[in-house]
């Protein structure tokens, strides 16, 4: 099957309009050599029914989960079910980035409202439209801060997500940046000292995570003036988006940069994408940040209005001296994230607190279980990390159980031996977790 | 229309959290006052409100579902909902990344199988899905293209860009510390040979080539372009932007293409979402293989895995694996055209592309008069000269007709650009009342050229302020 509505009568007709005898002339300046007679190993066409029926089988081969103990950058939250009913209208994901904004008003408000919400959770002046997902608009914000400032060397925190760590690793490597990494102290947070002996005045930008990969709670602010002595940027990260909900956002710590996941804001775990890349910064850097960005302005009878604003930043003027080459952005995951806050509204204070609740729950009954302890001192989210006898054990009993485990850190950190990091969010009941301890011990 | 800001009252709220089942703690208690957060200020609004908000948003936003929409460049075609229906299935949206791959056994057989299917459409070695976007693969390609000539020991620090291309491409190029180099076209609309000739050194690692260009117009030189590149130890990068007019009827591997960027939203109808989400996989021929970005798919003994064990890659481009929801749309897209629904797609987008250029040849300026692929490059250049109204007037005019314009000032080459792409998915009433109402326009900007430039006439908003909106940066609001 296929979505094309010409009959044979509009072909002729509009062969004739043409002046063509057939299909095939049109493809003429295709070197005769280079021309396909048909396309190889592509099966014939389905019916939408048969489509539906592949589709299902493979969907089905997948096992669902019964629970899922594991974070790590993508969380298993409930979607009120405004979100997807919004975000199905055909009139927002059927339209192309908002370049004509007299009939783009619609998405065009909503990024607006997307990136005033944005900077007042991340404590900052000014956010962009999105990024891809959080590692590439912490990789970016790298590439920035050494571009504005001339400077080669990147310093990671080493409890920065380990993919992240990765992408960052790409996207210096490119650009002849060097990164060095500072490894945690007991508790968990950023060894400061460590990070005091690394800076000097050829460092670009600090990088730090809060929560960080351990679920522990970065101090951000001394970090910020560590940094910032020495003329570097502090680029500020985050796990879990909801966390803000009660935690004093990076912004408020002095942050240049804070740049996350936003996944957490009403978009479906999807095994791994399309996710949202929240970037936001001081207004200092407004007119060198990457990526789309809604500004209000008035049409010529004063009626206020929205367009995609200070685009001389951006790859389609600027072309090899813009700031970024990103293009198309994730607006519909940002529209999501955008219904998601406007919905929970102040509740996302409420719902925070609940995880911090849920996790706190969790991890008394697991340190209830002989031979666990704790690994850090610093204080939590909605994850933790806990030591035990047998972390493979444990994940293959839960997986047993239809369980997808908690996330085992021995393969980033190989110091870290039969260490778990546990999430738990407001979609574990309290029978869940203590099956959870039932199945474990 | 009021800001969800403007319509919230203390108390009011949509989402509301579930009692806690387990024993309250203290926040304060656990969490460190110098951790919390003094004040959270968000919309408060009743779910009515709030759906009565973002419906009137959509009200005020024009998608292919509500007319044509015949963007160059960006392929605008229908969007099948047979494709949102499967992508919305519970076993695909369900599973968290980092699962075991017991888990997640489908979508590890759809990824592998997209791959395989992707390499035989386009004739390239393998496929990476990992990239989110056409300029994010266009990054993953060029990266590669800089890790060849690493391991090789070649300094080259070159990168050749047509004249008329994406400004993503010297973006990418530039992204990777490479020095982007124009390329200029020749009479006919293609590469200039001895303008490539003369600067094809061993300097330059690469060309990048869109082709179909963005003229719409096919290299008819694409063997002696690829034999240039090659024969000087470079490679050739192409950009499947316009992968829209090809597809099925030639392959880019075959043509000498060594890497190649796709974007799933625009050739295998994933709708764009007002912007985004995308997904631009990246094909490779041979050479690049063992550069692709980790994790790769990899055949075990229980089926398919993850790998990092590539010592060559040039590492991760994003976390977990890409946008897995959008290539469910492209693979459920794949198997229901099948082979001949997808070629038969090329054919009539390049028909369409066609009847649309004959049709207003007469009243517009058409640069290069020669058969075009999926789309039409006129200019505005007569409109202009004779009565004073722009390309990007007649852009907002055509609004009022109740049509999405076409993309104007691109490239860059065409003074007064109007690129048409009108997709396969149109019928010829919808490209023909479109015409009418392209000529009709000609002819007001002969007879009553401001009614032209007052444009649009019948939207929510006239136009907008675009100098106020850089000078003054709003782009957050503030009570």
């Amino acid at each position: 099957m296929d979505y094309c509505p010409h009959t044979k009568d509009d072909i002729a007709r509009m062969q004739a309009a043409i002046g063509i005898s057939g299909i095939e002339e049109l493809f003429a300046d295709i070197p005769e050599k280079f021309r396909l007679q048909k396309l190889p190993d592509i099966p014939y066409g389905l019916s939408e029914q048969e489509t539906i029926t592949l589709m299902s089988d493979i969907a089905a081969r997948n096992q669902l989960p019964r629970m899922t103990l594991t974070g790590a950058g993508a969380y298993v939250h409930f979607i009120p079910s405004v979100v997807s009913h919004i975000v199905g209208r055909s009139e927002f994901y059927t339209a192309y980035t908002p370049y004509q904004a007299e009939i783009s008003q619609g998405i065009l408000q909503a990024i607006y409202e997307y990136q005033t919400m944005i900077a007042h959770l991340t404590g900052t002046e000014i956010a962009n439209a999105s990024m891809y997902d959080g590692a590439s608009a912490m990789a970016e914000a790298a590439v920035l801060s050494a571009k504005m400032s001339s400077r080669s060397k990147i310093i990671a925190a080493r409890s920065v997500h380990p993919q992240y760590r990765q992408v960052l690793r790409t996207y210096c490597w490119a650009n002849g940046y060097t990164i060095t990494e500072v490894p945690s102290a007991v508790s968990g947070q950023l060894d400061l000292a460590g990070l005091q002996d690394a800076l000097d005045e050829s460092v670009a930008a600090v990088i730090v995570q809060s929560p960080n990969f351990f679920g522990c709670l970065e101090d951000v602010t001394p970090i910020a003036e560590a940094a910032h002595a020495k003329g570097a940027m502090l680029i500020s990260g985050f796990t879990d988006g909801t966390s803000l909900g009660i935690l004093k956002p990076a912004g408020a710590c002095g942050a240049d940069f804070v740049v996350g996941e936003g996944q957490s804001f009403g978009n479906p775990i999807n095994y791994g994408g399309p996710y949202l890349g929240i970037f936001a910064a001081r207004e200092k850097f407004l007119r060198r940040i990457p990526g789309r960005l809604a500004g209000a302005t008035v049409d010529k009878n004063g009626k206020r209005g929205f367009v995609l604003t200070l685009q001389t930043r951006e790859q389609h003027i600027r072309r090899e001296k813009a700031t970024s080459n990103i293009c198309s952005n994730e607006a519909l995951c940002a529209l999501a994230a955008c219904i998601y806050l406007a919905a929970l509204g102040t509740n996302l204070k409420t719902l925070a607190a609940l995880n911090v609740n849920k996790a706190q729950y969790l991890k008394s009954r697991l340190l209830q279980i002989p031979g666990w302890t704790e690994v850090f001192s610093a204080p939590t989210y909605n994850e933790f990390t806990l030591r035990c006898p047998d972390a493979r054990a444990v994940n293959e009993k839960l997986q047993a159980a239809g369980i997808i485990g908690a996330y085992d850190l021995q393969k980033d950190y190989p110091e870290l031996a039969n260490t778990l990091v546990f999430c738990a969010t407001e979609m574990l009941s309290r029978n869940d977790m203590d099956r959870v301890i039932e199945i474990i011990k | 229309m009021e800001l969800i800001f403007e319509i919230s009252r203390p108390g009011r709220g949509a989402a509301h959290v579930s009692a806690s089942d387990v024993p309250a703690v203290d926040l304060d208690h656990i969490i460190d006052r110098k951790y919390l957060r003094d004040e959270l200020d968000l919309p408060e609004v009743a779910e009515i409100d709030l759906v009565r908000h973002y419906t009137n948003l959509s009200r005020r936003n024009f998608g292919v579902d509500l007319g044509f929409y015949p963007l160059g460049s960006c392929t605008m075609k229908y969007n099948p909902k047979i494709n949102e229906n499967v992508a919305a299935m519970p076993g695909f949206t369900g599973v968290h990344p980092d699962a075991p791959d017991a888990f997640a056994r489908g979508n590890l057989e759809l990824m592998y199988d997209m791959q395989k299917r992707l390499s035989s459409i386009f004739g390239m070695a393998d496929f990476t899905l990992q990239p989110a976007a056409g300029a994010h693969g266009e990054l993953t390609g060029v990266m590669m293209i800089k890790k060849y000539f690493e391991k090789k020991g070649e300094k080259r620090h070159l990168i050749l860009i047509p004249d008329a291309a994406h400004g993503t491409n010297p973006a990418s190029g530039a992204l990777c510390g490479f020095e982007a180099v124009t390329l200029r076209s020749n009479m006919e609309g293609g590469v200039d040979l001895e303008h490539l000739e003369s600067l094809m050194t061993e300097d330059v690692a690469a060309l990048m080539l869109t082709n179909p260009n963005t003229l719409g117009l096919f290299e008819r030189n694409i063997e002696k372009v690829a034999q240039i590149i090659h024969s000087r130890g470079g490679l050739l990068y192409g950009d499947g932007a316009n992968a829209n007019a090809f597809l099925g009827k030639t392959r880019p591997g075959d043509m000498g293409f060594d890497v190649i960027q796709l974007n799933l939203h625009k050739t295998f109808s994933t709708p764009h979402g007002g912007g985004g989400p995308g997904s631009g996989p990246v094909g490779v021929g041979e050479v690049l293989v063992d550069y692709l970005p980790v994790p790769r798919i990899v055949k075990n003994d229980s089926g398919y895995g993850w790998s990092d064990h590539f010592p060559d890659t040039i590492g991760r481009m994003r976390a977990f694996y890409g946008n897995f929801n959008v290539m469910v749309k492209a693979y459920a897209y794949i198997r229901s055209l099948g082979a001949e629904g997808l070629t038969r797609a090329t054919e009539m987008a390049v028909l369409n592309a066609n009847y649309i250029k004959e049709k207003l040849k007469p009243y517009f300026d058409l640069p290069y008069d020669r058969t075009c692929m999926h789309e039409c490059v006129f200019s505005g250049n007569r409109q202009v000269e004779q009565n004073g109204v722009h390309t990007s007037d007649m852009a907002k005019r055509l609004i009022d007709f109740g049509y999405h314009p076409p993309t104007i000032y691109f490239p860059l080459i065409v003074p007064e650009a109007i690129m048409i792409e009108p997709t396969e998915t149109e019928s010829v009433e919808t490209l023909d009342a479109f015409c009418e109402a392209m000529i009709s326009i000609a002819r007001e900007a002969e007879e009553n050229p401001q009614r032209v430039k007052d444009a649009p006439l019948s939207t929510p908003v006239s136009r907008l302020d675009e100098v106020l909106a850089a000078r003054k940066p709003d782009v957050c609001w503030k009570k």
